[in-house]
Formats: structure tokens, sequence, C-alpha cells
């Protein structure tokens, strides 16, 4: 049983005008096993949160603290946060030009089980992580992202998800751009990391439309740098019927 | 083609082919003040494949240089190694030419052919390894509708002076790529250049360089597009890493009046992985007729994207492997077009080593 808690954060990022203040005081505890959606309206410091905990430079921890099973996870290097079993899906993911997925697979494999994967059982682990995502064989020859069309993004994000097994997930807008299809396979491969791996999932989106593929245990409402609303998954219904004005405008 | 008089003069350093070279450097194989020494150092590695004849005799150029040392390589050498691919002759495993000796305190003047008959295929592969003072004339001659992948790797140790111009002369419908790869040395200078003199030829001139602290590496390309319907392509790139690492890359293409039809591109991309390091970038496209298929140009300099390191990162990938991940994938577009795995993962390896000594 793994803990991610978060408390009091307040994070800042450098503008052209200086220092702006972008998340005020985020509390937040996930446990093992546990889906908790974050829900928000556009630029009320979901992504920053996601980022922030995976320890983006170009964000600073002005106050308060994230540690995962006690372990401080703010002072941890970005390498050292997914060690310790801390994992982003990125609504982004970066292209990396030269570098073929299965290379970077294997050398992220290596950096988090402490030993290279025996060349056999990693061929079949990361064929089947393929099939299971309905993804061509062909891509693990393909340079990191470049070129992918947004679904194929999300599904190399996921895929990496169930190959590297962390103990807590943030996906980032992970349903952002996907079709219905997509939208279910991507769904189902974070579903098996859940079953599989017991994973603790922070599930950041706009919209309601993935909680009807992976089920929330709770939901926050995630408004002006902060969570304004908890509750069940009921609360996602509501706002499904009368979206964020409520929240925005307080 | 046109030659300056002074050209032939001891470079001041002011002339325009010689404002970035450290002349100090050359350890007087500019001025003529290096003592010659007659090493032949070419030789082949192993034995030649049928078709393919290394001779050393007598040959007169194959075209006019207005480059000093070239000049003076002329006119002191009469004896040209000279590796030959028959007519119709396809070779598939390439041919490897590499250095048997080599000395810092005196020069060697070498002049090199490689001559392909008419549709022959071959790869060469020119290793130019050790400790040494080296100034080579090497001449590429393809026939109508022969084809020639060379492969030049500057391996050297890190005192070795290298300045040779690579001149390729393409005979109708013949392909020639380069692929010139910079890894050591001190001073490294080398003028990659290419005349074609029938329609239908095209030249591919592939490179990757690496300067680490001190280091000095000058590729200055030379494209003619002096007939009509020949293709060019320049694609280098360049890393720097450590305290005056300095690399010079300077592509010149001329498109002259005749050159209708003309297709050509040339990209210069450097990565420059600390502080202190100086990338020089100088592409420079003369064209004399508006009648061509195509005509461009890309210089880039940047440094590290730090959103790729961070995405490595968060993978669990430590911060030096991403770096090293992030250069291998920079250089692998080129290097992969050499073809030969072995080669391909000693460069890469070699490239490793710099990075981490130069403590990028």
């Amino acid at each position: 049983m793994s803990v991610l808690e978060i408390r009091g954060l307040h994070v800042s990022v450098n503008t052209e005008n200086g220092s702006v203040e972008i998340l005020k005081g985020v509390d937040l505890t996930i446990k093992s096993g546990e889906t908790h959606a974050i829900m928000g309206p556009n630029g009320s410091g979901k992504s920053t949160l996601a980022y922030s905990i995976a320890g983006h430079p170009k964000y600073t921890i002005t106050s308060g603290s994230v540690t995962l099973d006690g372990a401080d996870v703010l002072d941890m290097t970005v390498d050292e946060r997914a060690k310790a079993g801390l994992f982003l899906a990125m609504q982004y993911p970066v292209e990396v030009p030269g570098v073929s997925v299965s290379n970077f697979l294997r050398t992220a494999a290596t950096a988090l089980r402490g030993e290279a994967p025996k060349l056999r059982t990693w061929v079949a682990e990361v064929k089947g992580a393929m099939e299971a995502l309905n993804m061509d064989p062909a891509f693990a020859t393909r340079n990191v992202n470049e070129g992918f069309s947004g679904g194929e993004k999300k599904r190399h994000e996921i895929m990496q998800l169930e190959l590297l097994k962390p103990k807590m997930a943030i996906l980032d807008e992970t349903d952002s751009g996907l079709d219905v299809d997509a939208l279910r396979i991507v769904s189902e491969g974070v579903n098996r990391a859940k079953v599989n791996n017991d994973l603790g999932v922070l599930l950041i989106t706009h919209y309601t439309r993935i909680l009807k593929y992976i089920k929330p245990d709770f939901v926050h409402v995630f408004a002006n740098g902060k969570i304004v609303e908890e509750g069940g998954p009921d609360l996602a219904d509501k706002l499904e019927a009368n979206g964020y004005a409520d929240y925005v405008s307080k | 083609m046109s030659v300056l008089a002074t050209n032939y003069l001891t470079p001041t350093g002011r002339e325009e082919a010689w404002r970035f070279t450290p002349l100090k450097r050359l350890r007087g194989l500019h001025d003529g003040t290096a003592a010659v020494g007659e090493r032949n150092s070419l030789v082949t590695k192993a034995g030649l494949p049928k078709g393919a004849s290394f001779t050393r005799e007598s040959l007169d150029p194959l075209a006019v240089s207005d480059d000093v040392i070239i000049e003076r390589i002329r006119g002191e050498v009469a004896d040209v190694a000279h590796l030959s691919i028959d007519a119709n002759a396809e070779i598939k495993e390439p041919i490897f030419l590499t250095r048997s000796a080599g000395a810092l305190d005196s020069a060697e003047l070498s002049r090199v052919r490689i001559s392909l008959g008419n549709h022959a295929v071959a790869t060469v592969i020119v290793e130019n390894i050790g400790d040494t003072l080296l100034a080579e004339d090497l001449e590429i001659s393809l026939a109508p509708g022969s084809s020639l992948t060379f492969v030049s790797l500057q391996e050297f140790d890190a005192k070795s002076v290298y300045t040779a111009r690579h001149h390729a002369v393409v005979d109708k419908d013949a392909v020639f790529k380069s692929i010139t790869v910079t890894v050591g040395g001190d001073v490294v200078r080398i003028l990659p250049t290419v005349e074609f003199t029938a329609p239908g030829a095209s030249a591919e001139l592939l490179g990757v360089y690496f300067a680490t602290t001190g280091q000095f590496f000058e590729h200055r390309m030379h494209v003619d597009h002096a007939v009509p319907n020949a293709k060019s392509r320049v694609n280098f790139k360049g890393a720097l890493a450590g305290k005056d690492a300095h690399t010079v890359w300077i592509g010149d293409v001329l498109i002259r009046a005749v050159a209708e039809g003309t297709d050509t591109y040339e990209l210069n991309r450097n990565l420059l992985l600390t502080d202190g390091a100086r990338a020089d970038s100088v592409p420079n496209l003369e064209i004399e007729t508006g009648e061509i298929v195509g005509a461009g140009h890309a210089s880039t300099t940047g440094r590290f994207d730090d959103e790729q390191l961070f995405y490595l990162m968060s993978r669990g990938i430590t911060l030096e492997d991403a770096r090293r991940l992030v250069v291998r994938g920079f250089f692998n577009e080129i290097i992969t077009e050499i073809g030969n795995e072995e080669v391909q993962e000693r460069l890469m390896e070699r490239i490793d080593g710099e990075l981490e000594r130069a403590g990028a």
C-alpha cells in the first residue's frame, strides 16, 4: 500500500511580469488502488499540479510538501521521482529525434528496475503491451513521439505506464485529442494497470467522458489554483450538467 | 574555375578561406615550414574484393585547386595511392582503407585517388587514426552511371592535425554520397567539394562532427553546379562541448547560369552542449539562373532541449544518460547512413566517451 500526500502546495512560475503564483494551497491524498479525478476549467492550474509533482524545472515550489510513502518527493531529482514510483502521462509528450521507441523503453526499464531486462522476456513484454493497445509492431522502430498522431502519443504514454509499473500515475488530459475508439483502448490500458499493479491514479481532465471508462472513486473540482469542492462520482455528473461556471465566478 | 593567385601565397588568416582556421596550430602545414616525412600511410585493411585494385602510381590531378596546401602537396608528391573499381563491378561489402603510420614531428603529404568505372558500385571507408600530421589531396572520380558511398572517418588521437580536400568529380547519372565524420584530432580542416561534369548526376554530402575542449574542426563545402539537372544535398550535424571547442561549417553552393534544373538543399545543425564553445555556420548559396527545381539552405544552433531531458528523466533515466540519448539521437540520422553496424557502434561509443570527458 502506497500513499501520495500533497499538503499545502503553493507553486509559482516565472513570467515576463515576474513570479506568478499558480497553485494556492493544494491538499490531496491518494492511496494505492484509488482513482481521483481532478476536474476544472482551462487555466485553473491542473497541469501545473501534474508537472510540479513530476519535478518540471519550470515550476518553483514556494511552500507545502509532497511525500510518497513518507519520502520527500520535492527533494528528489526528476528521475529519482520516477524511481520512487511516480509516473506522469503527459498531455503533450515530447519528441526525441533519433531515439527509437524500443531503445527508449529499454533504457527506461533498465533505469527503473536497476538492471537491464532479459532480452527474450523483454521483447515479449513489449510486444504484449503494444498488442494490448492495438499498436502496429513497426511502432517500436520509430523515433520517440516523432511524427506520432495525437492518439499514437497517448497510447505510447499508456504503454509506458503498463511496462514501467509505477505506484502512482498522474494522467494529464490523457483523453484530449482521442476519438471514441482510442479513448476506450487507452482507458482499458489504465484499468489494466490499476488491476495488475494496484496503481493509484490522479486523473486530470476537463471533460467527463473519460470517466465513463475509468471510474473515479473521488472527484475534486479544481479552480483558481486549488481544490474547491470534493465528492464522489456523482459530482462528475453534476459538472456534466452545470459546467464550471459556479466555481469560476466564486 | 578561376583561381586567385594570392591563394598560393602563405595564408595570413585574413583570407576568406582561412579566416576561422587557427594557423599557428597547423604545425607548419600551411606555410611550408613543416618537415616532410615519407610515410605512404594509407593501406587496405583487408584483402580487396574482385573488381577492385589498390596501387601507387603517378597520376595528374583531376581538378584544379586554389588551396595552398593542396598545391604544395601536388608540387612535392607524384605518387598517388589509387583505389580503382572496375567498370560494372558491384561490390557489396565496404572496402576499408586505414592508416599504417603516423608522426607529429614530420608531415605526410598524401595524394589519394578513388576511381569508379562506368556503372561500378562500391562503398569505401577511410579510417584516419592515430596521432599524425597529415595533409591530403583526395580526389574521387565517378564515371557515368557509377555509385559510390564514401565514408571518411576522422578518429584521430588528440594531437593530430589533418588538412585535406576531398574532391569528387561526378559524371553523367553517377551517384555520389559521402559521410564525413570528425570526432578526433587537434585541428581538422576538410574541404568536401563536388563538381558535376554532366547532367543527371547527384551528390549527397553528409557529416557529423563533435568537438570537445580545445578542438578545432572545420568543414568547408563547395558544390559546383556547372551543368544542368544535377541534384545536391548537404546535411551536417555538429555538437560541441567544453571550453574553446570550435567548429566551422561553410556551405558554398554555386548554381551557374547553365545549370538549369538544379535541385539543391543544404542544412547545418549545431548542438552547443556547454558554455564556452563556439559554432560558426555559414551557408552560402549563389544562384546565377532562376530556372531551377529548388535551392535552399538552413542553419540552426541550439542547446539541450530541457523538455526532452525532462521527458526522458520522468521515465527514470538519469540526467547523464538522458543527455547521452539525446546526443546519440541527434547524430543517429547521419551515422546510420554509413550502413555498417560495427563502425556505427564504434563511433557512437566514441561520442559517448567524448561527452563524458567533456563533462557535458
